[in-house]
């Protein structure tokens, strides 16, 4: 059994960071990634994304995935291994993979997870029909494998996920017919709805799906006003006829790994969901093994990176190989995230971090 | 409203609009009404026409004695939130950045849009550009009536469906 100095699992956004840190620092990494190309949801984003120069802002997101990988093509002492879905992480930090139907067996003296964060769904009558599918999935189908599945379509949530898949599907040469959002205002970047409105879709607030019809596949969707209680107001209810629906109501982080070596973890509604706690080094409960990005709260592509930045600079000084840059890389990459969340989008996340630390503190 | 339609008012739009004595030439016209941590216009700008201060959230505020009409952050912002506009005679002219499919050629008439994606009148394609730096975001020149200067966004070839 190979034994590595650290193992990162993930190699979106944060992942990518990490290793490129980790590799500097002479670590010998080993990146694991379940996908055939790394990047994670990056490689399906073709929009350009904000931030500043410092997050790769105005490129667009697969040219992202591209511009971090360059960064980790020199180092002998990186090994990456895609193809590879993590199974099981143990007490003794032997990590347990699937690779082509073939079961493997690595240990690393440190473990960093940044495997990101699944989709929410919702509950409503005949949500298993074909064609109702979720934001990830139908970037997937569309962007990566060149698949309409529709000409028409109707998005549940107006995040900027769902404002973003909906631009993106027109690109494609889908008819938007509706984004359908629960709250009274718009969940996204104005600017993004924006760019929807002026191409004529129509945005509906305090409005939900009641029920999917179809048969065999979808073929229509019912949607309805809410009241200020998220209760359904009678008659209001009207019927769109379509091809696709899609489902974008928020991500849940992915804790299961963490939770797998019974690392501490709190529900924080701020912050999507179930998470594990950390220390100020991005440390869990269990020593050595550490998490970032997405996975310890839902945030922007920008935000991951600097954590995988952060993250990995913390495990090469648990290590005891101690990045050369440290003392200069750790204080800016804060301060990114500082400037990232120093804002009325941040606020939330702010408030879910400390409620986070707060957790770990009181362990 | 913004928040709940997407559709800035007519207060918002024309409080980002120059005189018309200033858009004798193009300026750039930034209909960013929210603070997100973003500045690639601002970084972008050859001749720093573009503030965003204190914080990275700040919303860009124009220089117009500044601005040259370049049109390099119409193709930069991430939020397609940024066209050029100058008034000419009695018709207003825009490079506006368009990133859909639809194949535009110079002298083509076009619908003429809102920020609501209503047929507002009709406009005339000037120029396209797909240079380079644009980064596959088009910039199209549209000319249309000067009264449709704080209405129009964006355009529609006329047969589309």
């Amino acid at each position: 059994m190979k034994i590595y100095d650290v193992c990162i699992i993930g190699g979106g956004p944060s992942g990518l960071c990490a290793a490129q840190r980790c590799a500097e620092a002479g670590l010998n990494t080993l990146l694991l990634d379940r996908s055939p190309s790394l990047g994670g949801q990056l490689i399906k984003q073709t929009h350009k994304f904000f931030g500043s120069k410092e997050h790769y802002a105005k490129f667009r997101g697969i040219e992202i995935a591209k511009l971090l990988q360059d960064k980790l093509t020199s180092f002998e002492n990186l090994t990456i291994h895609t193809e590879t879905t993590v199974v099981g992480i143990y007490e003794d930090f032997v990590i347990t993979t699937l690779h082509h139907n073939q079961y493997k067996k690595v240990q690393a003296k440190a473990i960093l997870c940044a495997v990101g964060a699944s989709e929410k769904f919702l509950a409503f009558e005949n949500n298993d029909l074909p064609q109702i599918i979720g934001a990830g999935a139908l970037q997937t189908l569309v962007n990566q494998t060149h698949v309409v599945p529709g000409e028409t379509m109707v998005m549940i949530g107006s995040g900027n996920i769902g404002l973003i898949v909906s631009y993106q599907m027109m690109q494609a040469g889908m008819k938007v017919k509706a984004i359908i959002e629960a709250n009274d205002g718009i969940g996204g970047y104005k600017v993004h709805a924006s760019k929807l409105r002026r191409l004529g879709v129509p945005i509906h607030t305090k409005s939900t799906i009641k029920k999917a019809i179809g048969t065999d596949k979808l073929e229509a969707v019912e949607i309805i006003q809410l009241d200020e209680h998220y209760q359904e107001i009678p008659n209001t209810s009207q019927i769109i006829p379509t091809d696709v629906l899609c489902i974008s109501v928020g991500l849940s982080p992915l804790h299961q790994l963490t939770s797998m070596l019974n690392a501490k973890s709190a529900y924080i509604q701020e912050l999507g969901g179930w998470v594990p706690l950390l220390d100020e080094t991005y440390q869990c409960s269990v020593p050595g093994l550490f998490a970032c990005g997405d996975m310890v709260g839902i945030e922007e592509a920008s935000s991951a990176m600097m954590e995988g930045h952060l993250a990995a600079l913390h495990v090469c000084a648990y290590l005891k190989q101690s990045h050369p840059q440290a003392a200069e890389l750790i204080p800016y990459y804060e301060n990114q995230l500082y400037e990232l969340r120093n804002g009325v989008h941040g606020s939330k996340t702010l408030k879910g971090i400390l409620k986070r630390k707060e957790a770990m503190n009181a362990q | 409203m913004l928040n709940k339609t997407g559709v800035p008012t007519r207060v918002q739009v024309q409080s980002v609009f120059f005189n018309e004595v200033t858009l004798s030439s193009f300026k750039a016209v930034i209909e960013c009404y929210e603070d997100i941590p973003c500045n690639p216009c601002a970084l972008s700008c050859p001749v720093k026409a573009i503030t965003i201060a204190p914080t990275l959230h700040s919303q860009p505020v124009v220089d117009p004695d500044v601005c040259t009409g370049c049109s390099i952050c119409v193709s930069v912002c991430p939020g397609l939130a940024i066209m050029l506009a100058k008034v000419h005679q009695d018709t207003a002219i825009f490079k506006i950045p368009y990133e859909m499919n639809e194949i535009f050629t110079p002298h083509q008439r076009v619908h003429a849009l809102n920020r609501s994606g209503e047929i507002i009148g009709e406009g005339v394609v000037l120029s396209v550009s797909n240079k380079q730096h644009q980064n596959k975001t088009s910039i199209i020149e549209v000319q249309v009536d000067k009264a449709l200067l704080h209405d129009f966004i964006t355009i529609r070839g006329i047969q589309h469906g």
